[in-house]
C-alpha cells in the first residue's frame, strides 16, 4: 500500500478499500523497519490507532472530508498538544506543547492521521539535517549522503514512502532542497499562506509552513486543508483559498516560462544544466515559450538572508531562557548563570553562530550598515522577481547546484553550505511561492526543477508541476530498498 | 554657582482595556499570580502577538488631546533584553515611527502658564512582577501583568523645578483620566513616572549629564526624589566632578536615590522592526470616530467656566480638572438657580472640603449632585441663610434625607415673617437702654451688637437683611 | 570586517549565550567569515531603496478587546523548569 500516492490512498479509504487503520498499522510497520533513516523524533503510535480508528467511523457514516483517515507525519517545528516538540534542539528536548499549531489543528479537523514527529534541523537552521540534537537524517537514495535540511526528516520519510505526505517549512529552502534531494515533490506557499501560529519560529518573515508529497496532486490536497487567514497569526493573508485541485489539468499552451540567465551561468555545474534543460524541454513539447529574464540582484540575496535570517532569529530564540519551559541549567548560581548556560547547553553549534551574528548585526553601531542595508537589499531582490513576473507566468531554474551530498562533507564549512542555497533563498525574501519537482537523477541521485510563481499563484504552480508529472515518472520512482 | 535644574518625564499610563495589547487574556488586577498569563503573554515557543484595536484608537485620543501629529502608520519594534519578567527577551515596543508624535500640555505653576512639550507617545507591552521577598535564594516571577498596554508618553526636557515636574505629572493624570484611556491608578501602578534630571549653569544652553529616576508612583515622591537628586548633582558638580548617565532608584523609606544600572553595564537593546507585526495604518475613519469620541478637554472647560460662570482663574481651573467634578458643578448650577459663584464656592470649599476629610473622591460622595442642588436652591430662595445651611449639609452628609426635609424637621426654616423679628428686636431694645443710648449719641459699632442679640435671639434663623431693615427704622437717630 | 576572541565574549555576553573556551576561536573564525560573505551588499548602491521589513505588502490587522483566553496555568507550568507558589522561580535577582 506504500507505493501508493497520497491521492490514491484517499480514494481506496473513500472507496473503502481498505480501512485506516490497516493502512497506518502498515506504515507504523514501516517506519519501525526503517529507523535507520532517523527521519522521525517521536512516533506516535498510540495515537495514530486511535485518530485511525475514528477515521474509519467517519468514513462510514459518509461525508467524510478527503484526507480523512490518511496517514502523515509532522516536522517537528510545529506545536502538537501532549506531544514533545522538541525543533530538532536538546532545549527543548522535554517540551510538552500545551497547545496545537493551527496547521495541526487543520489536519486534525480534516481527519488526517498524524504519525509523529519528523526530524529536522536545529530550530530550522541548516540544510543538511546534520545540525538536529537528534543526529542526521539520511537520504534513501544513496547511502551516507544527507536528505538535505531543515525539513530532511520530512523529504526522507515521504520519499522512503514511511508515510503518504509530510508538512515542513521553508524559510531558504528548507522545503524545496531537501524535497529536491531526496526526489520529492515541495511546495512553499506565498508567505502569509499558511498560518505560523504553533510554528517554532526561526526568522518571522521568511517562515513559511508547506508540503511534502509525492505528487503535485498530493500536494494540492495538503495545501487545501493547511491554508487559509487565521485571526491568530495577523500576518496570515486574509485571502480566499481557491480550490488547488481544479486547475491541475488545465492545457500548458501558451505558458510563458521565465529563465534568470543569472541560474544558468557558468557557476552552475554542467550536469544539473543538463537536466534541467531536459525538464524544459519538455514544458517546450506542452506548448511553453520560453523567454530569458534577469534577476541581477540575486547573488546578493545570499549576504541579505544571513543578515536577516540571523537578526530575527537572535530575537525569537530570546525566549528560550530555561524560565518557563525547555532546558535549564542544573544549579545555577546567578540569573545571568541561569541564562548562559541554560542556552549554551541548550542551542548547537550552528543555531550559536546564527544568534551570534544577528546579535552583531542588530547592535549599535552595526543596526544601518548590517541590517537597515540587507532590508534594501531585500528590496531590490523582490523588484527583480516583479519586474521577470510582469512578463512571465512562472519562473524556472535548478533548486540546488549539486544532488545530495555527503554526510560531513560540508559540516567543516558553514559558508559552503550556505552558498548551496543560492537558488532557493530568493525566494524567501520576496515572499513568492515556489515549488520543487522530481527531474531526473545525476549519478542515480535525484534532483528537482524549482518552479516559482506569482504572490499567491500556488494553484498556477500545482497546474504546471502536475502537467509535468503526467509526461514524466521521476516522482514515481522509488529508492532501492523502499519498494 | 547658579545652578538650572533641566526636567524631563517619561510616564507609563496603563490603558484601561479589558484585555492585553497582543493576547485576549484579561487584565483585571489583582488576580492570583499566574491565572492571567496566556501562552502568549508568557512568550511560549510558537505563539504570536495580534493588537488589540482598543489599544490604538485610546492612543490616538491622547494624541488629539495633547494636539500632536498622530502618524498615518506607526512600527512596532522589538527591545531586546534580558530579565526574568520578561517572557520573550524583548519587548514589543515602538522606536523610529511612535504612534503619537510631537504634541504639547499647558500647565500652571503660581499662576503663571507654561507650555510643556511632549516628545511622543508609543505603544507597548508592561512586564510581569518579580517577587524578591516569598522566597530566601530565588525571586518568584508572576506574568499576569505581561502584556499590560501602555502608552509612554516623552516629555520635552522643559521642566525647570519640581514643582513644574509635578504639575506636568499631575496634568497628565488628570488628562489620560478624563480621556477614559486610564484609571490613574497610582497605588495599582497604572500610572508611574521616571524622572530625567540634569543641572547645567545658569544661562548655558547645552544640557548637562542627566540621571534618570526610575517608577516612582506619587506626585509627593516625585517631587521629593526631584530635590534630592538636584542636591545630589549640585555637591558632586561643585566639588568639581561629574555626574555619570545611569538609572537610580528613589528609595521612599529613605527618601534618598541609588544606583541601579552602572553605565559599563548599560543594555544595548537592538531594537528591530517586529517582524510578526506589520505596520498599524490610522484610517481617516478612525480619526473622525476618536475626533468625535473626544470630550471637551481641560483647558477648554476652563475657558469655558471662566466666560460663563465668570469663575476665577484658580476656581475654574480646578473645576476643570475632573471631568466628574465638572460635570457635578455644572449640574447644581443647572438644577440650584444659583448663582454660579455661589455654586462653585460650595463644591470647591464645602463638599471637596468633606471629601478630601474623609478621603472620598468626587464619584464616591455621599451626596450626589441634584440633591446637593436642593440645598443651594434654598439659600437661593432664602428658605435658609449660607450659616444654617452648613448645618443642613452635616446633616445630609450623614443621612440620605433632602435638604428640605432636614430644614423641616430640624426646624431651620429662616425667619422672613417681619412681625416675628420686630417682636424680637423690641424686646432687644427694651432690654438695651444702655446700648440703643450710645448707638442714638453716634457710635455707629453698636449696630453690629443688636444684629448679633437678634441672630442669637432667633438661632440664626432670622433673615440677616430683614433683621437689618427692621433694625434700622425701630433705632431711627 | 574581522572580528576578535574579545569581540565574540561581548557579543556572546549580550546573547546571554554560554561558548565554550576552547570554540571561541572557531566562532570567532565562522562569525568573521559570515561578516565577510555579508559584505558583499555594502558594494551595491542602495541610496533612496525603502527597506523592506516584510514581505507582505499590507498593514496591521487589530483584533476586538474581547476576552478569549481562559486560565491555564496549571497546565503551563507543568512544563515549567522550577516552580514555587505558583511562581515562576528564577535565582533571586538583585537590582
Ligand atoms: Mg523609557
Ligand atoms: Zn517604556
Amino acid at each position: 500500500m506504500h507505493t501508493k500516492t497520497l491521492t490514491e490512498i484517499s480514494r481506496g479509504l473513500q472507496a473503502g478499500d481498505y480501512s485506516s487503520q490497516e493502512l497506518t498499522e502498515s506504515y507504523l510497520k514501516r517506519i519501525k523497519q526503517h529507523t535507520a533513516l532517523n527521519s522521525f523524533i517521536t512516533v506516535t503510535e498510540d495515537l495514530a490507532i486511535a485518530q485511525a480508528k475514528q477515521a474509519d467511523a467517519m468514513l462510514a457514516a459518509g461525508n467524510a472530508p478527503v484526507l480523512t483517515g490518511v496517514p502523515i507525519a509532522h516536522k517537528d517545528i510545529f506545536c502538537t498538544q501532549g506531544i514533545k516538540t522538541s525543533c530538532g534542539s536538546k532545549m527543548l528536548d522535554n517540551f510538552i506543547a500545551p497547545y496545537n499549531a493551527t496547521v495541526i489543528e487543520k489536519f486534525n479537523q480534516a481527519g488526517a492521521i498524524s504519525l509523529g514527529k519528523l526530524n529536522m534541523d536545529e530550530f530550522a537552521m541548516g540544510s543538511s539535517n546534520e545540525t538536529s540534537f537528534y543526529g542526521t537524517v539520511y537520504n534513501p537514495w544513496a547511502e551516507n549522503t544527507v536528505a538535505g535540511g531543515s525539513s530532511g526528516g520530512s523529504a526522507a520519510a515521504v520519499a522512503a514512502r514511511l508515510i503518504s505526505g509530510a508538512t515542513g517549512t521553508d524559510t531558504g529552502g528548507s522545503i524545496r532542497q531537501p524535497a529536491a534531494l531526496c526526489g520529492i515533490t515541495g511546495l512553499k506557499p506565498t508567505y502569509g499562506r499558511v498560518s505560523r501560529f504553533g510554528m517554532i519560529a526561526y526568522a518571522s518573515s521568511l517562515d513559511q509552513g508547506g508540503t511534502m508529497t509525492q505528487t503535485a496532486a498530493d500536494s494540492a490536497l495538503m495545501l487545501q486543508t493547511m491554508a487559509g487567514f487565521d485571526t491568530k497569526d495577523s500576518t496570515s493573508a486574509e485571502q480566499d483559498v481557491p480550490d488547488y485541485s481544479a486547475n491541475l489539468n488545465n492545457s500548458l499552451q501558451g505558458l510563458k516560462i521565465g529563465l534568470p540567465k543569472e541560474f544558468f551561468d557558468d557557476s552552475l555545474n554542467a550536469e544539473m544544466a543538463t537536466a534541467i534543460e531536459t525538464a524544459i524541454n519538455e514544458y517546450k513539447k506542452m506548448g511553453a515559450e520560453i523567454i530569458e529574464v534577469s534577476m541581477p540582484n540575486l547573488k546578493l540575496a545570499i549576504p541579505a538572508y544571513y543578515v536577516i535570517a540571523p537578526a530575527e532569529c537572535s530575537a525569537n530564540l530570546s525566549r528560550m531562557d530555561g524560565v518557563r519551559f525547555g532546558h535549564r541549567c542544573d544549579n545555577p548560581e546567578d540569573l545571568n548563570d541561569l541564562y548562559i548556560r541554560s542556552r549554551g547547553e541548550g542551542f548547537g553549534t550552528e543555531v550559536k553562530r546564527r544568534i551570534l551574528v544577528g546579535t552583531y548585526a542588530l547592535s549599535a553601531g552595526y543596526y544601518d550598515a548590517y541590517y537597515i542595508k540587507a532590508q534594501k537589499i531585500r528590496r531590490l531582490i523582490s523588484n527583480d522577481f516583479t519586474e521577470a513576473l510582469k512578463t512571465v507566468d512562472v519562473i524556472m531554474g535548478p533548486v540546488t547546484p549539486t544532488p545530495a551530498f555527503g554526510i560531513g562533507e560540508k559540516t567543516k564549512d558553514p559558508i559552503e553550505m550556505y552558498l548551496a542555497d543560492i537558488y532557493t533563498i530568493a525566494v524567501n525574501l520576496a515572499g513568492l511561492p515556489a515549488m520543487s519537482v522530481p527531474a531526473g537523477f545525476i549519478d542515480n541521485k535525484p534532483i528537482g526543477l524549482q518552479i516559482i510563481g506569482n504572490y499567491f499563484d500556488e494553484a498556477k504552480l500545482l497546474n504546471v508541476a502536475h502537467q509535468y508529472q503526467q509526461v514524466t515518472d521521476w516522482h514515481q520512482q522509488t529508492p532501492q530498498g523502499f519498494e | 554657582m547658579q545652578w538650572e535644574t533641566v526636567i524631563g518625564l517619561e510616564i507609563h499610563a496603563q490603558l484601561a482595556t479589558n484585555t492585553k495589547i497582543f493576547s485576549g487574556a484579561s487584565t483585571a488586577y489583582g488576580a492570583e499570580p499566574n491565572t492571567q498569563a496566556c501562552a502568549v503573554d508568557l512568550g511560549l515557543p510558537g505563539v504570536l502577538p495580534v493588537l488589540n484595536q482598543e489599544v490604538v484608537r485610546m492612543a490616538v485620543k491622547f494624541g488629539m488631546a495633547i494636539e500632536a501629529e498622530v502618524a498615518d502608520t506607526s512600527v512596532f519594534a522589538r527591545k531586546n533584553y534580558f530579565y526574568p519578567d520578561l517572557p520573550k527577551g524583548y519587548q514589543i515596543s515602538q522606536m523610529d515611527h511612535p504612534i503619537v508624535g510631537l504634541g504639547h500640555l499647558d500647565i500652571e505653576v503660581a499662576g503663571e502658564t507654561k507650555r510643556v512639550g511632549v516628545t511622543r507617545a508609543h505603544l507597548e507591552e508592561d512586564a510581569g512582577k518579580s517577587l524578591h521577598e516569598n522566597f530566601a535564594d530565588s525571586t518568584g516571577i508572576d506574568l499576569n501583568r505581561a502584556g499590560t498596554p501602555l502608552l509612554e508618553i516623552v516629555s520635552e526636557p522643559d521642566m525647570r523645578s519640581a514643582k513644574e515636574a509635578v504639575a506636568y505629572m499631575r496634568k497628565i493624570h488628570e488628562l489620560v483620566q478624563y480621556l477614559d484611556i486610564c484609571d490613574g491608578n497610582m497605588q495599582e501602578g497604572s500610572f508611574r513616572c521616571d524622572v530625567n534630571i540634569s543641572l547645567r549653569p545658569q544661562g548655558q544652553t547645552e544640557y548637562g549629564t542627566r540621571a534618570e529616576l526610575k517608577n516612582i508612583n506619587s506626585f509627593k515622591f516625585v517631587e521629593k526624589a526631584i530635590y534630592g537628586e538636584v542636591e545630589r548633582q549640585k555637591e558632586i558638580l561643585e566639588a568639581g566632578g561629574s555626574i555619570v548617565q545611569e538609572t537610580r532608584l528613589y528609595d521612599a523609606d529613605k527618601d534618598e536615590t541609588r544606583s541601579m544600572r552602572s553605565k559599563e553595564e548599560a543594555n544595548d537593546y537592538r531594537y528591530f522592526p517586529d517582524p510578526d507585526l506589520l505596520p498599524v495604518y490610522i484610517s481617516p475613519e478612525l480619526r473622525a470616530a476618536v475626533k468625535a469620541d473626544l470630550p471637551e478637554l481641560p483647558d477648554t472647560k476652563k475657558q469655558r467656566f471662566i466666560q460663563d460662570y465668570h469663575l476665577d482663574n484658580e476656581t475654574a481651573y480646578k473645576l476643570a480638572s475632573s471631568k466628574e467634578l465638572a460635570n457635578y458643578f455644572e449640574t447644581v448650577v443647572k438644577q440650584s438657580n444659583c448663582e454660579a459663584k455661589l455654586c462653585s464656592n460650595w463644591v470647591t470649599v464645602e463638599l471637596l472640603g468633606a471629601l478630601n476629610k474623609s478621603n472620598l473622591s468626587i464619584q464616591e460622595s455621599p451626596i450626589a449632585a441634584p440633591r446637593f442642588a436642593e440645598l443651594l436652591k434654598r439659600i437661593a430662595d432664602e428658605t435658609i441663610s449660607g450659616k444654617i445651611a452648613k448645618q443642613v449639609f452635616e446633616f445630609m452628609w450623614n443621612s440620605a434625607d433632602s435638604a428640605d426635609d432636614i430644614i423641616e424637621k430640624q426646624g431651620l426654616k429662616q425667619i422672613t415673617d417681619s412681625g416675628a423679628i420686630e417682636a424680637i428686636i423690641d424686646k432687644i431694645i427694651a432690654d438695651n437702654p444702655a446700648q440703643v443710648e450710645q448707638y442714638l449719641s453716634g457710635k455707629d459699632k453698636v449696630f453690629g451688637f443688636f444684629v448679633g442679640q437678634t441672630m442669637k435671639q432667633s438661632q440664626g434663623k432670622a433673615n440677616p437683611a430683614e433683621v437689618n431693615k427692621i433694625l434700622k427704622a425701630k433705632l431711627k437717630r | 570586517m574581522s572580528l576578535t576572541t574579545d569581540d565574540v565574549n561581548q557579543i556572546a555576553y549580550l546573547a546571554r549565550l554560554g561558548i565554550d573556551h576552547q570554540d571561541t576561536s572557531s566562532y570567532t573564525q565562522n562569525l568573521s567569515d559570515m561578516l565577510e560573505l555579508v559584505a558583499q551588499m555594502q558594494a551595491v548602491n542602495t541610496e533612496n531603496i525603502e527597506p523592506m521589513a516584510h514581505p507582505l505588502d499590507n498593514i496591521q490587522r487589530l483584533r476586538p478587546d474581547i476576552i478569549t483566553e481562559t486560565n491555564q496555568r496549571d497546565a503551563f507550568q507543568t512544563i515549567a523548569p522550577q516552580v514555587e507558589d505558583k511562581l515562576y522561580l528564577v535565582p533571586k535577582v538583585i537590582d
